[in-house]
């Protein structure tokens, strides 16, 4: 089993779910997070003032899956996130040594 | 004594609850300026004046604004002659046919002086939330309201009666300013703007700089706040200035229009500052501009044409988008630029009087431009200076008296985590579920609970136990 962790602009988020939703996936994590990568942080004036914001709005997409599904999920999202600028984001996976589905006790593939 | 006018009196009292509804919108347009940590101290420093100037205006702030001047100086207002208001409720209410006695009130021109004093009420309440803005995020509560309750008694109360205590309209013999000077401020560029500037200047520097200014961003969190703060400003601002002609016709007409038009103007002109500076014209920037022009259009609303307002706009706008950075430069932390937009507006539409009043205007007056030469200019240029230097010196005492004894700065600490937190116990948002969910960290204190959930929490431990 692998954990796909794609990092995307905001406004992304429905195509990627959209996208995700055609495969054969079971459930997606989503959360609201800062951060920057080589885009850096942006600047904004207020009353004249410039301030550098160091960390801009991302969101956090999680996909748990199984192994042999990685690579049309990790597809899916570059489809539906990338724009051709930069500050697209990342996706990167990594394996799960084990999932629980907590109602049942069910383990590892079946807990997906 | 007599009837009161009830068109007049209706359009005051309305006035009077749009002047006051100046000070919530002030509370918002600071508010949302400073970051999340101190939105709530912001709004509560305008509360908190209109707490304490609201008690001490009826017990003897009107009657030294508008007492009959003491020693006949022109100086400050007797405090005993309205003291707690109790002179002015000698009056017949209601009309009675059968007895032949009519209605009987005392008077302010035409409408009841309690309306009067009410109106007038709310200028102490906005004039010291102004200065609030200097202080954003450090300066302790108690002494806020304490620095509030002498700054109105000893700088307020007798400046109002300088500029705005006529000779024989509430009392025989009112302030220099408006009768032996005959500075032209219809609603309060000295006595409000210029006067709430030089204080908030005074107090930034005694209290020193926010921890991290200006090396740290200090971002405003809520632009939405700062817009409805200045949209409430701008409405309420109708009953400041065209309210200020104390009566339901023509100048309280000429006024409003020149309320809308150099407003107008000097959002147009802050923006244009923002974009040929900076590249982008800011929400903030038209927030700003917004209260620049209703600063600067304050005094001159009665004595320049709207044309000459919409030059006092634009003219406000300009400079105070170009003032607001001179913080920077000397190194004050005016946090919300109180002398930026207030000092720097109120003395714009003060001077510009001098060069731009019309006699066709209800003051009646030529300025400079208008073929008056230097006379009026120079009456206003002594007025305003009189303010910053009365102001300057009091404002530092109070100042000074206060760091020394109680304290004005809350701790480095508090300062650091947030002085909604230090001084009131709250915070203004709960946006994470791990607060409000009832468990994790939004669980109640048991000592705090009502008796019965108490014996509950204690009968659970205790089987836990």
């Amino acid at each position: 089993m692998k954990l796909v962790t794609a990092i995307v602009k905001p406004f992304a988020l429905d195509d990627v779910r959209a996208g995700l939703e055609r495969l054969d996936i079971a459930g997606m994590t989503v959360s609201e997070v800062s951060g920057y990568g080589r885009q850096r942080g942006h600047t904004e004036v207020y009353r004249g003032a410039d301030y550098q914001v160091d960390f801009v709005p991302k969101v956090r997409i999680e996909v748990a899956t199984e192994a042999d599904q990685v690579e049309k999920v990790v597809d899916a999202v570059i489809r539906a996130a990338r724009t051709g600028k930069i500050g697209d984001g990342k996706v990167w996976v990594t394996t799960l040594d084990t999932v629980v589905r907590v109602r049942t006790g069910e383990r590892g593939a079946d807990a997906l | 004594m007599g009837i009161p006018d009830t068109g007049d009196t209706a359009w005051m009292l309305a006035s009077a609850a749009l002047v006051l509804l100046m000070t919530p919108g002030l509370a918002l347009f600071y508010g949302g300026m400073v970051r999340s940590k101190g939105v709530l101290n912001m709004m509560m420093m305008s509360l908190g004046a209109a707490g304490v100037i609201g008690v001490l205006w009826v017990l003897y702030g009107y009657s030294t604004a508008f007492g009959d001047s003491v020693g006949g100086a022109g100086f400050m207002g007797n405090p005993g002659d309205f003291a707690g208001l109790s002179s002015l409720l000698d009056a017949t209410y209601l009309a009675d046919a059968e007895a032949g006695t009519d209605v009987s009130v005392p008077l302010v021109g035409t409408i009841p002086t309690l309306v009067f004093v009410a109106f007038q009420g709310m200028f102490a309440i906005i004039t010291v939330a102004l200065i609030s803005g200097a202080v954003a995020d450090r300066m302790k509560f108690g002494s806020w309201l304490l620095f509030a309750g002498l700054w109105g008694t000893i700088v307020y109360f007798p400046v109002a009666h300088w500029v705005f205590s006529f000779d024989e309209v509430t009392s025989a013999v009112g302030g220099w300013i408006a009768n032996d000077l005959a500075v032209i401020d219809f609603a309060g560029g000295t006595a409000v703007h210029i006067n709430a500037g030089v204080a908030a200047l005074v107090l930034a520097i005694v209290i020193g700089k926010r921890r991290g200014w200006p090396r740290e961003p200090m971002r405003p969190h809520n632009l939405t706040l700062v817009m409805l703060g200045a949209g409430i400003l701008w409405f309420g601002w109708f009953g400041f200035n065209a309210g200020s002609a104390v009566g339901s016709n023509g100048i309280a007409g000429y006024a409003f229009v020149n309320t809308v038009v150099a407003t107008a103007a000097a959002l147009l002109g802050w923006l244009l500052v923002e974009k040929l500076r900076d590249g982008k014209p800011t929400s903030l920037g038209a927030a700003s501009g917004i209260v620049a022009g209703l600063v600067a259009i304050t005094p001159s609303c009665s004595s320049v044409s709207p044309i000459g307002a919409i030059a006092v706009g634009a003219i406000a706008g300009i400079l105070c988008a170009l003032a607001v950075g001179l913080k920077f430069r000397f190194g004050y932390d005016d946090s919300l630029d109180v002398v930026g937009v207030h000092l720097v507006g109120g003395l714009v539409g003060t001077l510009l009087i001098g060069f731009l009043a019309t006699a066709s205007s209800p003051a009646g007056v030529d300025g400079l431009f208008y073929g008056g030469g230097v006379d009026q200019l120079w009456r206003q240029a002594v007025g305003a200076l009189a303010v910053i230097v009365y102001c300057g010196v009091l404002s530092l005492i109070i100042a000074l008296a206060l760091k020394f004894t109680i304290g004005l700065r809350i701790s480095d600490e508090a300062e650091v985590t947030g002085i909604d937190e230090s001084e009131h116990a709250e915070t203004g948002y709960d946006f994470s579920t791990l607060r409000s969910s009832g468990g994790g960290l939004g669980t109640p204190r048991p000592d705090a609970a009502t008796p019965a959930a108490a014996e509950t929490v204690a009968a659970a431990s205790g089987k836990e136990g």
